[in-house]
């Protein structure tokens, strides 16, 4: 698959749901700590999300690092945006952040968590 | 393969020479690390921003010789800046 061809199909998977966690295992079975984070948050604001596995597909993994710019997974987007990886995601969720952004782009989510 | 706290720090010293570095060896196998860096140079960048400069600064190392790096960005809370005074 040429470089042009895994990028649509990356643009494609990022805006095929309005929340995309790419991680390192799956969302049941973590396979990494930062990834196990942030299905934590996710779960926990009871977001609808949909996860790619990145151990499963060594050419999108590395093609996603030049697609974001970004070196590390989890690779959490929102509304086909880049948001950031664990650390990130875990300091917008403790400061409401995260919440402000899903509620500015219209996704539902558990108000209580 | 592990990095070297002082090389990783020698890294972050480079790109940001004015920051104030915290470096923790979280499993003390010099493979999980938790690092603050405090820098001028963030200031008005968003957070993704802030983490992609440092990164750029690490380089090829980040995801391959440092496997896990936790990281936080903050911008200097006291220094002056430019509307000091006003």
């Amino acid at each position: 698959m040429s470089e042009k061809d895994i990028f649509a199909r990356i643009r494609e998977q990022i805006t095929s749901d309005d929340v995309v966690l790419y991680m390192k295992g799956t969302p049941v079975f973590p396979q990494c700590g930062f990834s196990a984070g942030v299905v934590q948050v996710l779960s926990a604001l009871g977001v609808k999300f949909t996860a790619f596995n990145v151990l499963e597909d060594m050419e999108l993994r590395q093609a996603l690092k030049e697609f974001s710019n970004w070196p590390t997974f989890p690779q959490l987007y929102v509304k086909g945006e880049l948001v950031g990886g664990f650390d990130i995601v875990r300091e917008m969720y403790e400061t409401g952040e995260l919440q402000q952004l899903l509620r500015e782009k219209g996704i539902a989510f558990s108000e209580a968590a | 393969m592990p990095m070297a706290a002082a090389e990783l720090e020698r890294l972050i010293r480079a790109a940001f020479p004015d920051a104030r570095i915290e470096i923790e060896d979280l499993a003390g196998d010099g493979d999980h690390y938790r690092v603050v860096v405090e820098s001028e140079a963030f200031r008005g960048r968003s957070r993704i921003q802030q983490h992609r400069m440092v990164y750029e600064a690490l380089g090829p190392h980040m995801g391959d010789t440092l496997h896990a790096l936790a990281l936080v960005t903050r911008v200097p809370e006291n220094a002056p800046t430019d509307e000091a005074g006003r």
